[in-house]
């Protein structure tokens, strides 16, 4: 993570009102936005280790409540000036909660299988933020570029003879997510709206049939994949800390969270740059932005390049994790809860992803008498946050690069 | 003024085709390095039109303009701003939900780095041409309205319409035009307002004195303040040329405003 010179002016400039006082209201900020994360990853940790389903119920319902509050006593804002104004203590406080929730469910194989997943689909999430929520690209077959990775980690491991190492495996994987999806490029580049909705949908199908007809990738039935070796690291051993030992699935949380946590970094560099204003400006009005010199073309091959990427990458780790992946993993219902994920978290905002992929991902595996209506639920959640709160549980804010005042 | 009477922008035989409808028929005109050109005619006389195909959004069908002495009847919209052509829009066309330094900055791009690299990696750089950029934004911000200069960490959408007009007229002039096509800048303002900014635009002008502005606009007593010269056209033809008060006693012109006599 490159340090951010930028982050402190704007984080002031974005109240000026509080400009004045701003070093000593920084301090209360940081605390709350500290306590935030604290009760966040507390939260985290007792929804994936709770099994009662009425204490699930109670603890959603009491944290539905608490958002509300939050929004309403203008906590978020104080959480996003708070870290924004001493960002690398707030990453530190960050790490220190995933490792405080690691160290928790240690020995919880299901719960940290849940979580890697979470951050799985944040991941894939982060890329669909750069592509829809920055250049406005609809893209409904995130799944399959997700599936792309899975496949690539899959059909590498049964090539005898080949022992590729995993961290190019998972790179190929984004690879090939991104080769697959530069046959697309054409097609998205021209057309708009619901028809490049359409296009991205249909490949999504395409990539189902063709996987199910395919028997040189196991067709309906799948294929098994070994587990991950980071040089050296073996993931199926329980790892030992500090003499405590952990389950093995931890080494998978944990590298999974490592991708979200570089998709994060990514997606905010991107944001607080030139591209993230360009982005923003092919999204918003292409032709004011080619009057001013945007070749849009450009700027949405990288969005859509970028979001594919992040997707195979993190559908080669996914693959690996499960140790066997079928067609019916990457299915259009996966993509429409990508989509619906980036827009419960708020188009846009790069941190909205989190709390909505936990939700969307959690949820239907908590409470199981839900399973079978679980689109139902999505479907129901999306249009009931998108009437209280247009923006997503998340807001995006505006972009301060540079402060108001002379 | 500097290198007066050089052409800059020229139309030759120029058409532009929708469908079975000449939107522009031919047309011919010059216009000269440094002055304020008025492009007046009735409505879908053509004039938005040839705004539309000088920067590269419509095609022509017929016929060449030349920036310049250069050819850019086929250039695309995107390499025209590097060759020193800037607009505004009949309808404010502003990214609204991005700050006013935001909008402004798209003005530039032409001059900030493009790469990944440069974008992502050389922060410490990045962050001195952001306040370089902020600079040179407020500075300009501040000729129309010290105000605005201190609000360009506000979304565009905070801002009433002279004000947009105004950001819109600051990212127009930070890419460092030669010439900039003005479209209608009064559609929306009260009279007031229009004369305020039609100030504040020639005094813009005035400081870098060989900008050239074609304006488009309906407001009459405005096109006679500031113009040097007007060209009339209907139905996509240059129909008079000259100075405003000689076009506006013109029996064609009368014609074309208020039909046969």
């Amino acid at each position: 993570m490159s340090v951010n010179p930028m982050s402190q002016p704007p984080a002031s400039a974005a109240l000026p009102a509080v400009r004045s006082g701003a070093p000593a209201r920084s301090l209360p900020d940081f605390a709350i936005f500290a306590a935030v994360v604290a009760l966040s990853a507390g939260a985290v940790a007792f929804l994936v280790h709770a099994e009662d389903q009425r204490v699930i119920l109670a603890a959603l319902l009491g944290l539905g409540l608490a958002w509300a509050a939050a929004a309403r006593l203008r906590v978020i804002a104080a959480v996003e000036r708070g870290s924004a104004a001493h960002p690398w203590p707030a990453r530190m406080v960050m790490a220190g909660a995933c490792a405080a929730v690691l160290v928790v469910l240690r020995q919880d194989n299901f719960g940290l299988l849940m979580l890697a997943t979470v951050l799985i689909y944040a991941t894939t999430c982060l890329g669909l933020t750069i592509q829809l929520g920055y250049a406005g690209l609809s893209n409904f077959a995130a799944a399959a570029f997700v599936g792309c990775g899975g496949y690539t980690a899959a059909a590498f491991g049964r090539i005898e003879g080949l022992a590729l190492p995993d961290a190019a495996v998972i790179l190929l994987g984004g690879v090939t997510a991104v080769a697959v999806g530069s046959a697309l490029i054409l097609p998205v580049l021209r057309t708009r709206g619901h028809y490049a909705a359409l296009t991205t949908l249909a490949f999504g199908v395409m990539f189902n049939v063709f996987l199910d007809a395919n028997e040189l990738l196991g067709g309906p039935q799948g294929l098994k994949l070994a587990p991950i070796n980071l040089f050296g690291w073996d993931f199926s051993q329980d790892p030992v800390l500090f003499g405590v030992e952990f389950s093995f699935y931890a080494n998978y949380a944990l590298l999974c969270l490592a991708l979200t946590a570089g998709a994060l970094v990514l997606a905010g560099l991107l944001d607080r740059s030139w591209m993230g204003i360009r982005l923003d400006a092919v999204r918003l009005d292409e032709v004011a932005a080619q009057v001013f010199g945007l070749r849009v073309a450009r700027w949405k091959i990288l969005a859509f390049t970028l979001g594919n990427a992040l997707a195979g990458m993190a559908g080669a780790v996914y693959a690996k994790m499960t140790g066997f992946i079928a067609p019916n993993n990457f299915t259009l219902g996966d993509s429409l809860m990508m989509v619906s994920i980036v827009i419960l978290g708020g188009i846009g905002n790069r941190w909205g992803v989190l709390p909505a992929a936990l939700i969307v991902v959690l949820l239907p595996e908590k409470l199981q008498f839900i399973q079978e209506y679980r689109l139902l639920l999505f479907a129901v959640l999306v249009i009931l946050v998108l009437v209280l709160s247009p923006g997503g549980l998340l807001p995006r804010r505006t972009r301060t690069l540079a402060g108001g005042a002379a | 003024m500097s290198a007066a009477g050089g052409v800059i922008l020229e139309a030759r035989g120029l058409s532009v085709r929708f469908g079975g409808l000449l939107a522009l028929n031919a047309l011919d005109l010059t216009v000269r390095r440094g002055e304020v050109l008025g492009l007046i005619g009735p409505n879908g006389s053509g004039k938005t039109t040839f705004f539309n195909v000088t920067s590269g959004i419509y095609a022509a069908a017929a016929g060449r303009i030349l920036l310049d002495g250069r050819d850019i009847t086929r250039e695309p919209a995107h390499n025209l701003a590097r060759l020193g052509l800037a607009r505004t829009f009949q309808r404010a066309r502003l990214c609204l939900p991005l700050s006013v330094f935001d909008n402004i900055a798209l003005g530039a791009q032409e001059r900030l780095p493009q790469g990944l690299v440069d974008n992502l990696l050389r922060r410490r750089s990045l962050a001195r041409d952001i306040e370089a950029l902020a600079e040179e934004a407020r500075t300009l911000a501040r000729l129309f309205n010290p105000d605005l200069a201190r609000r360009l960490s506000d979304p565009a959408i905070a801002l009433g319409m002279i004000d947009r007009r105004r950001v819109e007229i600051c990212r127009a002039l930070i890419g460092r035009p030669k010439i900039l096509l003005l479209d209608e800048p009064s559609a929306g303002m009260t009279h007031e307002e229009t004369n305020q900014l039609v100030d504040e635009i020639l005094a813009v002008q005035r400081r870098n004195g060989d900008l050239t502005i074609v304006i488009v606009e309906h407001e009459m007593g405005l096109i006679e303040r500031i113009t040097d010269r007007c060209i009339v056209l209907n139905y996509g033809r240059k129909i008079c040329e000259g100075r405003f008060r000689e076009v506006a006693a013109d029996p064609t012109v009368r014609e074309a405003y208020l039909g046969p006599s």
